[in-house]
């Protein structure tokens, strides 16, 4: 399958982040057009597109909008999720600093569907500072037109974005927990239902979506339905952002069509593994994705192939471990980032989160015993579907994919107290663990 | 786990000195006021503002707490909750430079260990540890969202990616 340049059709011209570059190219024509339709017909369009969100869970975009109710006592928000911290997740990046008018045309449109009030906020994670000065401007340059704030192109929505900056959290990338971090609150996720389309931030029904999923609907509404679902397969359509890092000779984001197969796109398009080994593991759609194994990855990537091998496209950051990585070293540090992450709400997840860690820290040092593999199945039973929100579900993804699929690894760091032969533990065992 | 964040919550040094009083420079206070426009109430603009605190001040101290809390109408303990739940205010002076390697799983396998070890023991710190110059303070974070060109370190605002040894040191040459 060939690369297309669909999303990413303007981020490789001179000054690709300037508006006036963005209009030459037919920008934000789609917004004139959404504005002059009706709203339920924007959302039947999104329907038909069969849009699906492009932050990890794959939830059907217009399903998502229809739910909003109108005349709601409290005003309607809608979230640009830009918290990108998924572990190997890196394509929300691209849109954001090299082509920002996309996704705010995009929110536009959004927008106007979901009956949004006056005020949109892009959450954006703190770490991406450049990004957040590259889309600060860009809102200057729309509203310096007119595409931003009162009577937006003299249709009488009024409507402007505030770039609202996170401030370190993987948990606030969660929608709930997003919310919670808008509202200047801990950013720890709510109790669903009631789910944020009824009641969200400050109250009224809020939208929640991703940069990508965003950046596809000003394309959506140019090009129709029937284009979007020309690019993939049902359910499963519109060209898609693949992030790929790791192992191979070639990182980087990736667009196709969705559905190119993970095989062909790691060998072909990526030059295959660095120094020509052996692939050993790939993690198929960021941290929280089951691993897969070689003889795993002749599969399409999209969210439904990808699910029915037991793991998930998710946010399509793929990552690529080969033969010279310890599994346990890699799952521990997983497991660390999960255990770091949560946010400690609830007990399954805030202990069995760092028991987890706990236990692959001691197989790294020798000091495993026989049942720990199985304990570490036991434990992220006790996790999974029992915890407030998705954070603990991913946690357990990377444990016991491992536990199951490279279980030797862990055998022989019980009985030889070291890592498999020809394998490399990449942290410092004598370093503090130091992530604040 | 942390040295950043202090061990002690009653310690003296997390209760604000009334001898220092602590108010935004003006045009730090017109930013603010700018702020407080953007959102539909106060505590909304919470986070926005204890990033216009860590700007102006290098850091969030007790009185920077106080101060906000005044400012938004929140109780010091509300505010002080919020600072310490995100990884990056920091609640105690850091150096000029803040050093963050991230070391989650791709950078991982991009060796980033190599660049964090070799930072601590070129600056003589443990992780977190602010050199005694005042210049650099090594901390290991979370994935930076720059897998594809990892290993990625962090220098206050600016992302450096395809980094390794010899070029953390050549860049260190260039922070002083």
């Amino acid at each position: 399958m060939d690369p297309i340049k669909i999303l990413t059709a303007n981020i490789d011209k001179p000054d690709s982040t300037s508006i006036d570059t963005y209009i030459a190219a037919g920008g934000y024509e789609s917004a004139k057009k959404a504005l002059a339709m009706k709203w339920e017909e924007v959302i039947q369009l999104v329907k038909d597109s069969e849009l699906r969100g492009r932050g990890g869970a794959g939830f059907p975009t217009g399903m998502k909008w229809s739910f909003v109710p109108r005349n709601a006592p409290r005003p309607t928000y809608l979230l640009c999720n830009a918290d990108e911290a998924e572990p190997g997740t890196f394509k929300d990046r691209v849109i954001i600093e090299k082509d920002p008018h996309l996704l705010l045309e995009g929110m536009i449109i959004s927008a106007y569907a979901i009956g949004s009030n006056p005020m949109a906020y892009i959450y954006i994670r703190g770490e991406f500072h450049y990004g957040a000065m590259v889309l600060i401007k860009a809102i200057g340059e729309a509203r310096a037109k007119g595409f931003l704030g009162k009577n937006i192109f003299g249709s009488g929505f009024d409507f402007d974005i505030t770039v609202h900056r996170g401030a370190g959290a993987y948990i606030c990338g969660e929608e709930t927990g997003l919310i919670e971090s808008v509202e200047g609150h801990r950013g720890q996720p709510r109790v669903k239902p009631p789910f944020p389309a009824v009641v969200g931030v400050f109250g009224g029904p809020t939208v929640v979506n991703n940069v990508e999923t965003l950046a596809c609907v000003p394309l959506i509404v140019k090009n129709g339905a029937d284009w979007f679902k020309s690019f993939g397969t049902p359910k499963n359509t519109g060209p898609k952002l693949y992030c790929v890092s790791g192992k191979v000779k070639k990182p980087g984001v990736y667009e196709f069509p969705m559905g190119v197969n993970l095989k062909e796109l790691i060998y072909d398009h990526c030059g295959g593994i660095t120094g020509d080994k052996q692939l050993k593991a790939v993690i198929p759609g960021g941290a929280s994705a089951p691993m897969l194994k070689p003889d795993e990855i002749d599969l399409p990537l999209n969210f439904d192939a990808v699910m029915k091998a037991g793991s998930m496209l998710g946010s399509a950051g793929i990552i690529v471990l080969d033969e010279t990585v310890c599994i346990v070293d890699a799952v521990w540090r997983l497991s660390k980032f999960f255990a770091h992450e949560s946010c400690g709400q609830c007990t399954p997840c805030r202990e069995g989160t760092n028991w987890m860690e706990s236990i692959l820290d001691r197989l790294e040092r020798g000091e495993g015993r026989q049942q720990d593999a199985d304990l570490l199945l036991d434990m992220s039973d006790n996790i999974g579907g029992k915890s407030l929100c998705a954070l603990g579900d991913a946690a357990i993804g990377p444990v016991i994919s491992s536990v199951k699929k490279f279980r030797d690894e862990y055998l022989h760091h019980v009985t030889h107290k070291t890592c498999l032969p020809g394998t490399k533990r990449y942290r410092r065992l004598d370093m503090a663990v130091g992530a604040h | 786990m942390a040295d950043l964040h202090p061990a002690n919550p009653y310690a003296k040094e997390n209760f604000p000195d009334p001898a220092k009083t602590i108010e935004f420079p003006p045009d730090a206070k017109k930013r603010f006021d700018n702020i407080l426009t953007r959102y539909p109430n106060k505590e909304a603009a919470l986070l926005p503002t204890l990033h216009l605190v860590q700007e102006t001040w290098g850091w969030i101290s007790p009185e920077a707490v106080h101060y906000v809390g005044e400012l938004l109408d929140l109780s010091p303990a509300t505010v002080f909750g919020v600072v310490s739940f995100y990884d990056m205010y920091d609640q105690k002076p850091v150096g000029k430079y803040r050093l963050r390697v991230c070391t989650n799983l791709s950078c991982m396998v991009s060796n980033a260990y190599d660049i964090y070890e070799h930072l601590c023991e070129r600056l003589h710190v443990k992780p977190l540890e602010t050199t005694k110059d005042g210049l650099y303070t090594v901390v290991e974070v979370e994935c930076l969202g720059s897998c594809g060109t990892a290993p990625v370190v962090q220098v206050n605002n600016d992302y450096h990616e395809n980094m390794s040894v010899e070029r953390m040191d050549a860049l260190l040459e260039k922070l002083k």
